[in-house]
């Protein structure tokens, strides 16, 4: 049975359950003059509450659980001798696994059968035409073991699933005839839907730290995997990067370091003087018609999805940039090039700096500046003085965000930075940046064997680690200078 | 401020009159700085959207050529017995002399003449001849009819019409020759070439390098749509879940401190690190097929679920205290107070929440990248929920996947896509500030 | 909770509470918010069919005490109860007490007027609706009818029972309240200082409501206008720092009243 069959059979009965559920507790009630601890209907949501949640729950758990089983098990059946030299056994996995989908493809599309297929009547040249003929072509040569070994996995998938079913179904079926059972007038049926639905909402709310877990274990391992491939002395100190998908690579990320600071240095330049006069000026200077439009304006540029700014950098800004300025000062010839993707990305970040910075300044206590116009002194005073000191802590940990959602900002970079890793200090030479390389070494056919394609995940845990570091310090600074107005 | 210069005894009154200059100068600096930063803000946003809109506003107009086209059996089905296994076998290539013979039976009506019939024929976009097998095998009655067909010109001829290509730049293009540009000229006035609204942009799925004209955003606004359908049927729940839980019942504790900073901090992870998070967990580890919306969703959902639960605490805090007091006082438990009275006032707070967060997702490329979705699609997307398992693309990753194209055409694709996409946002957006509009209380 | 361990005393209070008809019983009472001791042992029982007013300064423990009688407290983190409370001779705090079913028993009517914001009839039937008090529609009309003829609304709303109750003025907003209180049949009413945000003809109106409800259930108001404990209450209890000053008939306290700081508030010496 399919996922969608299984869930909709879960629902189905969680909803004849909630029905008889009800009923049962109205005619207990009505046959023992007993009455009912909670409203009718509580007792109907106890059934079909745990009719539901916890089979769909083992299902979800049985999708994540079962491919782990199934791969332990298939691999087995691979010799040694299949895996190619310097290869890896995932490589081969891979191939079991496409084999397995083209089977599918095959048993769906033909007269072809089961049982035809499982006696080892076909052998596999017919079949690997019979998949040519649907739509799944292999690459290369495809060794026996491997052939069966794909036929296994696509039994075990089929076992696994109707085990599944049964397994899901049956809990179902299981809770609900209890959760029947247990009905009488004084059960305290309220309580016992609300507990449930709290969990419920611990439940949900946990899903922030699976999150944070999920990150950080898939950073890790890969990470620890690409170390066993290269040597991480190698990557944190070389300042070569020149991936060979033949291997041989150099993969030093000092570059790419070197590129993404260097973009995000020139994008906070912009940024954070711009975002900082437009809070000050729109909080205290402008009059409500500049506001009323100023404002907005400034919120759009926040809403504008970055591949947006990345297509302006590309087509139009870096040309621009290109013709005007670097050749006729004969400093560079790239479209693409650190200033580009910086000034652009730093007009992405003014609205980030200037409503962060409103909201800092908002937070200066109104005292502060009575005090200060008080004793004379004009408003740009008061501001650069009284304010801006006092919000000093705050405004410093807005740039820290700033400069965190700069380092990890892709698309514009992508498209306006170029693919070249260099350290230079021209700025209008194109330079490259992490997240740049984390896409380029994961689009197009990865192998998740080689060291090419794993240095995308170390990369990923080095910009994970940076920026986790500015959040978590330009939030304790902005919380530490909250309370102190608070 | 004179004032109170003035009233300092001790300095010459010059000398704190050449002060008070200098502060107000400075002052006034102070303020046309604050003037610039606006300026500067103002006018990106205006030369964002003006560049974007030079560059993509032409797409929405596409140049077309009219032919009566004979579907000619002797060419379609030479058994005459119009079995649609036998018709099939005719290849695109069998279809493109019958373009070809139209065209030249067109030209030859109005007396055009000095290009052989095969230059002529590169007018037409090298995509129609599949689309004309399409129609044919959908409908094999019309074999030997005479079908009126709107068919595309090719890019460069539609390059020529907005001003992308021009007499000059055809010399050095293989692609194209002066020759088929007058020609083109010549159709236009005959009044069969001509230039109309762009829908198959819209419902096209995309075209391979060399046929720009026939590329669109079908597949594209599918797969988004089928991304922004998960991304609200989890995040909206889960979300409006966790809120209540941190807002209403979660005691001051280390679990509820690690909640709260773990959804600050996932705020302002980078999204390609959730791309390796879908990657690595959904793809690799799950084994989810890539290209998938349903990938896509998942991934989209954890990255706007922060957003979601900050709106929403932050419209479950605005609802005053006396409302839950309210209901507790009549001897509602502490769940019935919430689910009938707070989160029904909350909501146009937290749907206008989930409409940004959604809003953010729609236009997020970087993680969509990493689970495969650049991959060329030409195929629809099954209706869901099946077809959130096929492979799709994604608006913004469509407009990525135009740009990393050779030919010129494909950015003016680009910009049109980003057209595209900031509408739907604009309209997202409306919706959001129309329900915070109406159904804003003051308490 | 600090269960009786005397059972000497516990004897004496339910004799002394036969004697006297007490609706609900305070025994050694303190309340604590966190580290903070709000309540100091207070000994306090509510009579039926009375109105009992507690007076006294700002932050004195009154709406404090008021918010234990019917476990209000529970809602506020760290806040923390000992002592006995019992309605109808029950301990209220005993885990066996469902906190909705009490709070069913024992209504409450808040300082500021709170209706939902829904329609006036939503207002008065939510209450029977989630303790299942009707059956069926017309049996909910009743109630709803029956709870605004109570608190003296039902002639001025009966034709605008759609309407959203936050429209009408705040004086027949509180009487909404009153009426959602009364609507779930409870046998006492809390009144949270029910006038301070009404004008004097509207509390003219609702002290004249506080008078006819006397009749069928047992009422206690805290409330800062000596004049209103005076005109409402049969019996008066003064709190002072978290204490029970004294507790007496409401005439005896205004005129002839046993301790110095009851006489100080009640000159305007202090408060």
């Amino acid at each position: 049975m399919s996922v969608g069959s299984i869930v909709l059979v879960v629902l189905v009965l969680a909803a004849l359950g909630y029905f008889f559920g009800r009923r049962r507790a109205v005619a207990a009630s009505a046959k023992s003059g007993v009455k009912l601890h909670s409203l009718s209907g509580y007792y109907g949501q106890t059934v079909a509450l745990f009719t539901a949640v916890p089979a769909l729950l083992l299902m979800v758990a049985w999708l994540f659980v079962q491919p782990i089983i199934i791969e332990s098990r298939v691999s087995d059946m691979i010799p040694d001798s299949v895996i190619p030299q310097g290869g890896a056994l995932s490589l081969v996995m891979s191939d079991v696994r496409q084999i397995a989908g083209g089977l599918d493809a095959v048993l769906a599309n033909t007269e072809l059968s089961e049982e035809a297929l499982n006696s080892g009547e076909v052998d596999f040249t017919t079949i690997r035409a019979r998949m040519a003929e649907v739509g799944v072509a292999l690459a290369g040569d495809v060794p026996q073991e491997v052939y069966e070994a794909a036929k296994a996995y696509r039994q075990g998938a089929d076992i696994g699933r109707l085990m599944m079913t049964v397994a899901v179904i049956g809990l179902a079926l299981g809770l609900l005839a209890w959760s029947m059972r247990r009905i009488e007038p004084r059960m305290r049926a309220r309580n016992v839907s609300e507990n449930f639905v709290q969990a419920l909402l611990i439940g949900s709310s946990t899903i922030a730290i699976l999150t944070t877990v999920g990150i950080v274990f898939s950073l890790v391992f890969e990470t620890i995997n690409f170390f066993k491939l290269y040597p991480a002395s190698e990557f944190f100190f070389s300042t070569v990067w020149n991936p060979q998908f033949r291997g041989g690579s150099d993969l030093g990320i000092l570059p790419l370091l070197w590129g993404t600071l260097y973009v995000s240095l020139v994008a906070l330049l912009v940024a954070v003087p711009v975002g900082l006069m437009i809070a000050i000026y729109l909080a205290d200077y402008a009059g409500s018609t500049l506001r009323s439009f100023a404002k907005p304006a400034i919120e759009v540029l926040a809403g504008i999805p970055t591949i947006v700014y990345g297509l302006f950098a590309l087509i139009t800004f870096g040309p621009f940039l290109r013709d005007w300025i670097a050749q006729p000062l004969g400093l560079g010839s790239s479209s693409s090039s650190v200033l580009t993707a910086g000034l652009v990305m730093g007009v992405m970040i003014i609205p980030f700096v200037s409503s962060l910075s409103d909201d800092i300044i908002n937070a200066v206590p109104q005292a502060m500046r009575d005090g200060s116009y008080a004793l004379g002194a004009t408003q740009s005073e008061t501001i650069k003085r009284v304010i801006l000191p006092a919000a000093l802590p705050g405004i410093v940990g807005a740039i820290l965000l700033a400069a965190s959602r700069a380092i990890g900002e892709t698309m514009i970079v992508v498209l306006g930075a170029g693919a070249a890793a260099r350290l230079d200090l021209n700025p209008f030479e194109a330079m490259t940046t992490v997240t740049v390389k984390i896409v380029s070494q994961l689009t197009g056919d990865t192998e998740f064997a080689s060291p090419e394609t794993l240095v995308a995940f170390a990369l990923g845990l080095t910009l994970f680690v940076i920026t986790l570091g500015l959040n978590v310090l330009a939030l304790y600074i902005v919380r530490r200078y909250r309370e102190q107005y608070e | 401020m004179t004032d109170m210069t003035a009233a300092t005894p001790a300095k010459s009154p010059s000398a704190s009159e050449a002060r008070t200059r200098r502060r107000n100068a400075s002052e006034r600096r102070f303020r046309l700085m604050g003037l610039i930063a606006v300026a500067i803000g103002v006018l990106a946003l205006v030369g964002l959207l003006v560049s974007i809109f030079a560059n993509g506003a032409s797409t929405f107009r596409q140049t077309y050529i009219t032919l009566d086209i004979y579907l000619d059996p002797a060419r379609l089905d030479k058994s005459g017995a119009r079995d649609i296994e036998e018709i099939s076998k005719v290849s695109t290539f069998g279809y493109a002399p019958l373009i070809e013979d139209s065209l030249a039976a067109a030209m030859a009506e109005r007396g055009l003449t000095g290009i052989d019939a095969d230059d002529a024929a590169d007018l037409i976009s090298g995509e129609e001849p599949a689309m004309l097998r399409r129609y044919v095998l959908n409908d094999p009655s019309q074999i030997g009819e005479t079908v009126e067909f709107n068919l595309l010109a090719s890019g460069r001829i539609d390059g020529y019409y907005k001003g992308r290509v021009t007499m000059a730049s055809a010399e050095l293009d293989r692609n194209v020759s002066p020759e088929q540009l007058m020609l083109a000229d010549e159709l236009k006035e005959a009044g069969i070439l001509t230039t109309r609204f762009n829908w198959d942009f819209f419902t096209n799925p995309d075209a391979s390098d060399t046929r720009p004209e026939a590329a669109g955003l079908g597949v594209a606004i599918l797969g988004s749509l089928y991304m922004m359908l998960i991304v609200l049927v989890l995040s909206l729940p889960i979300g409006v879940a966790a809120s209540i839980y941190l807002e209403e019942f979660a005691p001051r504790n280390r679990l509820t401190d690690l909640i709260e900073v773990n959804i600050a901090n996932l705020a302002a992870v980078p999204s390609i690190v959730f791309g390796i998070l879908g990657l690595a967990v959904f793809i690799n580890f799950v084994g989810l097929p890539q290209s998938a919306p349903v990938v896509g969703g998942l991934v989209l959902t954890l990255m706007t679920l922060p957003t979601i639960i900050i709106a929403t605490r932050a419209a479950l805090k605005a609802v005053p205290p006396s409302i839950r007091d309210a209901a507790l006082g009549v001897g509602a438990s502490k769940m019935q107070a919430i689910f009938h009275h707070v989160v029904p006032l909350a909501m146009p707070g937290i749907l206008t929440g989930t409409i940004i967060g959604l809003a953010q997702a729609l236009g997020e490329t970087a993680p969509l990248l990493l689970i495969g979705m650049v991959a060329f699609v030409r195929e629809y997307p099954a209706g869901p929920p099946e077809g959130f398992f096929d492979p799709a693309s994604a608006l913004p990753v469509q407009v990525y996947n135009w740009t990393q194209r050779g030919d010129p055409a494909f950015f003016e694709r680009a910009s049109g896509a980003i057209i595209v996409l900031l509408v739907f946002l604009l309209f997202m957006n409306l919706i959001a500030i129309i329900l915070r509009r109406r159904f804003e209380r003051r308490w | 909770m600090n269960m009786l361990s005397d059972a000497a005393a516990e004897k004496a209070l339910v004799k002394k509470m036969n004697e006297v008809n007490y609706k609900m019983v305070g025994k050694d009472v303190s309340v604590y918010y966190g580290e903070k001791r709000a309540l100091f042992d207070v000994n306090l029982g509510v009579r039926n069919n009375t109105v009992t007013a507690l007076i006294g300064p700002s932050g004195c423990g009154k709406s404090t005490f008021l918010r234990c009688l019917n476990r209000m407290n529970d809602t506020i983190q760290g806040a923390k109860v000992t002592g006995l409370l019992t309605l109808d001779s029950k301990d209220i705090y005993d885990p066996d007490i469902d906190v909705v079913e009490l709070r069913a028993r024992v209504g409450m009517v808040f300082q500021k007027p709170n209706p939902f914001p829904k329609s006036i009839y939503e207002n008065v039937a939510y209450g029977p609706r989630i303790h299942g008090l009707a059956r069926s529609k017309a049996e909910l009309d009743q109630i709803v009818e029956a709870s605004l003829q109570k608190a003296g609304l039902w002639s001025e709303v009966k034709d605008r029972l759609q309407e959203s109750g936050t429209g009408l003025s705040g004086g027949q907003q509180q009487r909404l309240c009153i009426a959602r209180a009364v609507a779930v049949s409870p046998e006492v009413i809390l009144m949270d200082e029910p006038c301070s945000a009404l004008d004097p003809i509207a509390t003219a109106r609702v002290e004249e409501l506080i008078h006819e409800l006397r009749a069928n259930y047992s009422i206690v108001i805290v409330t800062h206008s000596m004049q209103q404990a005076a005109r409402v209450s049969q019996r008066t209890a003064m709190f002072h720092l978290g204490n029970l000053v004294e507790e007496d008939d409401t005439d005896k306290m205004f005129t002839n009243p046993s301790d110095q700081r009851t006489q100080d508030y009640i000159m305007g010496r202090f408060g």
